[in-house]
Protein backbone atom coordinates (compact mmCIF):
# COMPACT_ATOMS: atom_id res chain seq x y z
CA UNK A 1 0.00 0.00 0.00
CA UNK A 2 1.33 3.54 -0.73
CA UNK A 3 2.06 5.95 1.69
CA UNK A 4 -0.47 7.84 -0.14
CA UNK A 5 -2.98 5.49 0.42
CA UNK A 6 -2.08 4.63 4.36
CA UNK A 7 -3.09 8.31 4.38
CA UNK A 8 -6.31 8.90 3.18
CA UNK A 9 -7.44 6.09 5.21
CA UNK A 10 -6.99 7.83 8.10
CA UNK A 11 -7.73 11.17 6.67
CA UNK A 12 -10.17 10.65 3.66
CA UNK A 13 -10.27 13.96 2.29
CA UNK A 14 -8.60 17.03 2.91
CA UNK A 15 -11.35 20.16 4.71
CA UNK A 16 -11.32 23.13 2.17
CA UNK A 17 -11.15 25.51 5.13
CA UNK A 18 -7.85 23.86 7.04
CA UNK A 19 -6.33 21.46 4.30
CA UNK A 20 -3.54 21.14 6.71
CA UNK A 21 -5.81 19.05 9.06
CA UNK A 22 -9.10 17.74 10.36
CA UNK A 23 -8.10 18.50 13.45
CA UNK A 24 -7.35 22.04 13.03
CA UNK A 25 -11.19 22.73 11.93
CA UNK A 26 -12.32 20.87 14.98
CA UNK A 27 -10.35 22.66 17.03
CA UNK A 28 -11.77 26.07 15.44
CA UNK A 29 -15.20 24.68 15.33
CA UNK A 30 -14.71 23.83 19.36
CA UNK A 31 -13.18 27.53 19.70
CA UNK A 32 -15.84 28.99 18.09
CA UNK A 33 -18.83 27.52 20.18
CA UNK A 34 -16.41 28.26 23.18
CA UNK A 35 -16.23 31.46 22.42
CA UNK A 36 -20.41 31.62 22.36
CA UNK A 37 -20.07 30.62 25.60
CA UNK A 38 -17.83 33.36 26.84
CA UNK A 39 -19.61 36.00 24.48
CA UNK A 40 -23.23 34.82 26.87
CA UNK A 41 -21.14 35.26 30.06
CA UNK A 42 -19.43 38.80 28.83
CA UNK A 43 -22.74 40.02 27.30
CA UNK A 44 -25.03 39.06 30.13
CA UNK A 45 -22.62 40.98 32.36
CA UNK A 46 -22.74 43.78 30.64
CA UNK A 47 -26.52 44.29 30.52
CA UNK A 48 -26.81 43.81 34.15
CA UNK A 49 -24.01 45.49 35.04
CA UNK A 50 -25.72 48.27 32.61
CA UNK A 51 -29.31 48.24 34.43
CA UNK A 52 -28.17 47.98 37.99
CA UNK A 53 -27.85 51.27 40.31
CA UNK A 54 -25.52 50.39 42.73
CA UNK A 55 -22.77 48.30 40.51
CA UNK A 56 -19.43 48.63 42.21
CA UNK A 57 -16.55 50.35 40.31
CA UNK A 58 -14.63 47.21 39.42
CA UNK A 59 -11.05 48.93 38.84
CA UNK A 60 -11.19 50.56 42.20
CA UNK A 61 -12.97 47.16 44.56
CA UNK A 62 -10.69 44.03 42.77
CA UNK A 63 -7.79 46.27 41.67
CA UNK A 64 -5.79 45.88 38.26
CA UNK A 65 -1.97 45.93 39.74
CA UNK A 66 -2.05 42.48 40.02
CA UNK A 67 -4.12 41.83 36.95
CA UNK A 68 -2.66 44.37 34.47
CA UNK A 69 0.57 41.88 35.09
CA UNK A 70 -1.41 38.50 34.93
CA UNK A 71 -2.53 40.25 31.38
CA UNK A 72 1.09 40.86 30.53
CA UNK A 73 2.16 37.56 31.57
CA UNK A 74 -0.43 35.73 29.18
CA UNK A 75 0.48 37.70 26.21
CA UNK A 76 4.23 36.58 26.88
CA UNK A 77 2.85 32.76 27.14
CA UNK A 78 1.15 34.12 23.35
CA UNK A 79 4.74 34.62 22.02
CA UNK A 80 6.65 31.89 23.56
CA UNK A 81 3.84 29.75 22.26
CA UNK A 82 3.97 31.20 18.87
CA UNK A 83 8.21 30.87 19.48
CA UNK A 84 7.71 27.14 20.01
CA UNK A 85 5.97 26.59 16.32
CA UNK A 86 8.47 28.49 14.91
CA UNK A 87 11.52 26.64 15.94
CA UNK A 88 9.55 23.05 15.35
CA UNK A 89 8.88 24.56 11.68
CA UNK A 90 12.91 25.21 11.66
CA UNK A 91 12.94 21.20 12.82
CA UNK A 92 14.38 22.35 15.99
CA UNK A 93 12.59 19.93 19.03
CA UNK A 94 14.38 21.16 21.82
CA UNK A 95 13.79 24.74 21.51
CA UNK A 96 10.30 23.87 20.58
CA UNK A 97 9.71 21.98 23.72
CA UNK A 98 11.71 24.85 26.19
CA UNK A 99 9.18 27.50 24.72
CA UNK A 100 6.06 25.25 25.38
CA UNK A 101 7.02 24.58 28.91
CA UNK A 102 7.73 28.15 29.42
CA UNK A 103 4.36 28.63 28.20
CA UNK A 104 2.92 26.23 30.59
CA UNK A 105 5.11 27.59 33.46
CA UNK A 106 3.46 31.13 32.31
CA UNK A 107 -0.04 29.69 32.53
CA UNK A 108 0.53 27.59 35.89
CA UNK A 109 2.03 31.01 37.19
CA UNK A 110 -1.55 32.63 35.79
CA UNK A 111 -3.58 29.96 37.90
CA UNK A 112 -1.49 30.98 41.06
CA UNK A 113 -1.73 34.42 40.77
CA UNK A 114 -5.78 33.98 40.72
CA UNK A 115 -6.03 31.66 43.17
CA UNK A 116 -4.16 34.20 45.46
CA UNK A 117 -6.56 37.23 44.08
CA UNK A 118 -9.51 35.27 45.00
CA UNK A 119 -8.44 34.40 48.37
CA UNK A 120 -7.66 38.19 49.01
CA UNK A 121 -10.69 39.41 47.28
CA UNK A 122 -12.99 36.43 49.84
CA UNK A 123 -10.81 37.34 52.86
CA UNK A 124 -12.19 41.26 52.18
CA UNK A 125 -15.67 40.12 51.39
CA UNK A 126 -16.10 39.78 47.63
CA UNK A 127 -18.19 36.28 47.90
CA UNK A 128 -20.42 34.57 45.39
CA UNK A 129 -23.83 35.96 46.93
CA UNK A 130 -22.93 39.15 48.51
CA UNK A 131 -20.17 41.76 48.93
CA UNK A 132 -20.50 44.87 51.16
CA UNK A 133 -19.94 47.21 48.07
CA UNK A 134 -23.11 47.15 46.27
CA UNK A 135 -24.79 44.94 43.73
CA UNK A 136 -24.80 40.91 45.20
CA UNK A 137 -24.39 40.11 41.23
CA UNK A 138 -21.19 41.62 41.00
CA UNK A 139 -19.44 38.61 42.93
CA UNK A 140 -21.47 36.48 41.41
CA UNK A 141 -20.32 37.16 37.93
CA UNK A 142 -17.04 38.22 38.96
CA UNK A 143 -16.52 34.50 40.61
CA UNK A 144 -18.23 32.46 37.19
CA UNK A 145 -16.41 34.54 34.57
CA UNK A 146 -12.79 34.61 36.23
CA UNK A 147 -13.67 30.94 37.58
CA UNK A 148 -14.55 29.94 33.67
CA UNK A 149 -11.39 31.28 32.26
CA UNK A 150 -9.13 30.32 35.21
CA UNK A 151 -10.33 26.55 34.59
CA UNK A 152 -9.62 26.71 30.63
CA UNK A 153 -5.97 27.96 31.55
CA UNK A 154 -5.57 24.91 33.95
CA UNK A 155 -7.02 22.78 30.95
CA UNK A 156 -4.42 24.48 28.73
CA UNK A 157 -1.40 24.11 30.99
CA UNK A 158 -2.63 20.52 31.05
CA UNK A 159 -2.68 20.63 27.43
CA UNK A 160 1.00 21.93 27.08
CA UNK A 161 2.14 19.06 29.46
CA UNK A 162 0.84 16.30 27.37
CA UNK A 163 2.05 18.65 24.16
CA UNK A 164 5.91 18.40 25.32
CA UNK A 165 5.71 14.33 25.43
CA UNK A 166 3.86 14.07 22.30
CA UNK A 167 6.34 16.09 20.64
CA UNK A 168 9.42 13.97 22.18
CA UNK A 169 7.77 11.00 21.55
CA UNK A 170 6.98 11.64 17.60
CA UNK A 171 9.23 10.34 15.01
CA UNK A 172 10.22 13.33 13.11
CA UNK A 173 9.97 17.29 14.24
CA UNK A 174 7.28 17.83 11.66
CA UNK A 175 4.97 14.83 12.46
CA UNK A 176 3.94 17.46 15.45
CA UNK A 177 3.53 20.61 13.69
CA UNK A 178 -0.04 20.05 12.96
CA UNK A 179 -0.98 19.10 16.70
CA UNK A 180 1.49 21.77 18.03
CA UNK A 181 -0.39 24.25 15.84
CA UNK A 182 -4.01 23.44 17.08
CA UNK A 183 -2.67 23.27 20.67
CA UNK A 184 -1.57 27.28 19.84
CA UNK A 185 -5.27 27.88 18.57
CA UNK A 186 -6.03 26.79 21.84
CA UNK A 187 -3.81 28.53 23.94
CA UNK A 188 -3.85 32.39 22.22
CA UNK A 189 -8.25 31.73 22.45
CA UNK A 190 -7.75 31.99 25.92
CA UNK A 191 -5.05 34.71 26.13
CA UNK A 192 -7.97 36.63 23.63
CA UNK A 193 -10.82 35.67 25.85
CA UNK A 194 -8.65 37.25 28.85
CA UNK A 195 -8.01 40.37 26.88
CA UNK A 196 -12.30 40.97 26.70
CA UNK A 197 -12.68 39.48 30.45
CA UNK A 198 -9.67 41.83 31.71
CA UNK A 199 -11.33 44.78 29.59
CA UNK A 200 -15.19 44.38 30.61
CA UNK A 201 -14.70 42.99 34.23
CA UNK A 202 -12.08 45.16 35.03
CA UNK A 203 -11.31 48.38 33.58
CA UNK A 204 -15.09 49.41 32.30
CA UNK B 1 -1.93 17.21 3.31
CA UNK B 2 -1.07 15.29 6.49
CA UNK B 3 0.18 15.44 9.81
CA UNK B 4 3.47 13.98 8.43
CA UNK B 5 3.75 16.36 5.56
CA UNK B 6 2.62 19.75 7.12
CA UNK B 7 4.35 22.94 5.68
CA UNK B 8 5.68 25.12 8.16
CA UNK B 9 2.89 28.05 8.86
CA UNK B 10 4.40 31.88 7.32
CA UNK B 11 5.63 33.46 10.75
CA UNK B 12 5.19 37.14 11.18
CA UNK B 13 7.01 39.45 13.21
CA UNK B 14 6.03 38.13 16.67
CA UNK B 15 7.85 40.19 18.54
CA UNK B 16 6.35 43.33 16.91
CA UNK B 17 2.82 42.09 17.28
CA UNK B 18 4.24 41.85 21.32
CA UNK B 19 5.48 45.05 21.32
CA UNK B 20 1.95 46.01 20.27
CA UNK B 21 -0.10 44.53 22.60
CA UNK B 22 1.75 45.53 25.64
CA UNK B 23 1.67 49.14 24.42
CA UNK B 24 -2.12 48.67 23.72
CA UNK B 25 -2.33 47.53 27.15
CA UNK B 26 -0.41 50.38 28.61
CA UNK B 27 -3.02 52.86 27.04
CA UNK B 28 -5.89 51.30 27.97
CA UNK B 29 -4.36 51.13 31.43
CA UNK B 30 -3.83 55.00 31.45
CA UNK B 31 -7.29 55.33 29.55
CA UNK B 32 -9.21 54.93 32.95
CA UNK B 33 -7.71 57.57 34.44
CA UNK B 34 -8.34 60.14 31.34
CA UNK B 35 -10.70 63.31 32.80
CA UNK B 36 -13.74 62.02 30.16
CA UNK B 37 -16.58 60.85 30.02
CA UNK B 38 -17.32 57.59 31.52
CA UNK B 39 -18.92 56.90 27.98
CA UNK B 40 -16.61 57.74 26.39
CA UNK B 41 -13.79 55.75 27.78
CA UNK B 42 -16.19 52.60 27.94
CA UNK B 43 -15.98 53.05 24.06
CA UNK B 44 -12.46 53.89 23.62
CA UNK B 45 -11.53 50.35 26.49
CA UNK B 46 -14.23 48.51 24.01
CA UNK B 47 -12.33 49.94 20.94
CA UNK B 48 -8.63 48.98 22.57
CA UNK B 49 -9.67 45.27 23.63
CA UNK B 50 -11.28 44.78 20.18
CA UNK B 51 -7.60 45.61 18.58
CA UNK B 52 -5.81 43.29 20.79
CA UNK B 53 -8.24 40.98 20.13
CA UNK B 54 -7.50 41.13 16.76
CA UNK B 55 -3.87 41.21 16.92
CA UNK B 56 -4.09 37.55 18.73
CA UNK B 57 -6.68 35.96 15.99
CA UNK B 58 -5.04 37.16 13.45
CA UNK B 59 -1.22 37.15 13.71
CA UNK B 60 -0.98 34.57 16.82
CA UNK B 61 -4.04 32.12 15.65
CA UNK B 62 -2.79 32.57 11.78
CA UNK B 63 -6.20 33.35 10.92
CA UNK B 64 -4.97 36.30 8.43
CA UNK B 65 -3.24 33.57 6.26
CA UNK B 66 -6.91 30.97 6.41
CA UNK B 67 -9.33 31.24 4.35
CA UNK B 68 -11.54 34.50 4.41
CA UNK B 69 -14.51 31.69 5.36
CA UNK B 70 -12.83 30.70 8.50
CA UNK B 71 -12.84 34.07 9.12
CA UNK B 72 -16.57 34.25 8.91
CA UNK B 73 -16.96 31.42 11.20
CA UNK B 74 -14.10 33.39 13.85
CA UNK B 75 -16.09 36.68 13.99
CA UNK B 76 -19.51 34.46 14.30
CA UNK B 77 -19.14 34.60 18.18
CA UNK B 78 -18.70 38.45 18.54
CA UNK B 79 -21.85 39.13 16.47
CA UNK B 80 -24.23 36.88 18.56
CA UNK B 81 -22.67 38.24 22.13
CA UNK B 82 -23.41 42.03 20.55
CA UNK B 83 -26.79 40.68 19.31
CA UNK B 84 -27.35 39.76 23.07
CA UNK B 85 -26.38 42.59 24.59
CA UNK B 86 -29.11 44.14 22.18
CA UNK B 87 -31.78 41.93 23.16
CA UNK B 88 -30.91 41.79 27.24
CA UNK B 89 -31.13 45.47 27.74
CA UNK B 90 -34.22 46.45 26.91
CA UNK B 91 -35.59 44.02 29.51
CA UNK B 92 -33.01 44.62 32.21
CA UNK B 93 -33.83 48.50 31.98
CA UNK B 94 -37.55 47.33 31.94
CA UNK B 95 -36.30 45.68 35.18
CA UNK B 96 -34.39 48.36 36.54
CA UNK B 97 -37.18 50.90 36.20
CA UNK B 98 -40.47 48.91 37.92
CA UNK B 99 -37.97 48.08 40.92
CA UNK B 100 -37.01 51.35 41.34
CA UNK B 101 -38.73 52.81 44.50
CA UNK B 102 -41.30 55.52 43.86
CA UNK B 103 -41.14 58.92 45.58
CA UNK B 104 -43.51 58.69 48.59
CA UNK B 105 -46.67 60.53 47.78
CA UNK B 106 -47.10 63.94 49.07
CA UNK B 107 -48.52 63.25 52.67
CA UNK B 108 -52.15 64.20 53.32
CA UNK B 109 -53.22 67.19 55.31
CA UNK B 110 -53.75 65.81 58.37
CA UNK B 111 -57.04 65.51 59.86
CA UNK B 112 -57.96 66.93 63.04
Amino acid sequence: MSQAAVHSAVEPAETPLTPESWGKLGMWIFLVGDAVGFGVLLASYGAMRATSADWPSPYEVLGINLTAFMTFLLICSSVTMVKALEWLGRGDRIRCRTFLAGTAIGGAIFVGLQAYEWSKLIHEGLHINGNPWGASLFGTSFFLVTGFHGLHVTGGVIYLLAMIRYVTNRPAPMASYNAVEITGLYWHFVDLVWIMVFTFMYLL
Amino acid sequence: MTATTAAAHKHPNYMMIFWWLAILTVIELAVIFLPMAKFTIGVLLVALALGKAALVAMYFMHLRFEVRTMGLIAVTPLAIATLLVFLLLPDGFAVAHKSVPKKPAAAAPAKH
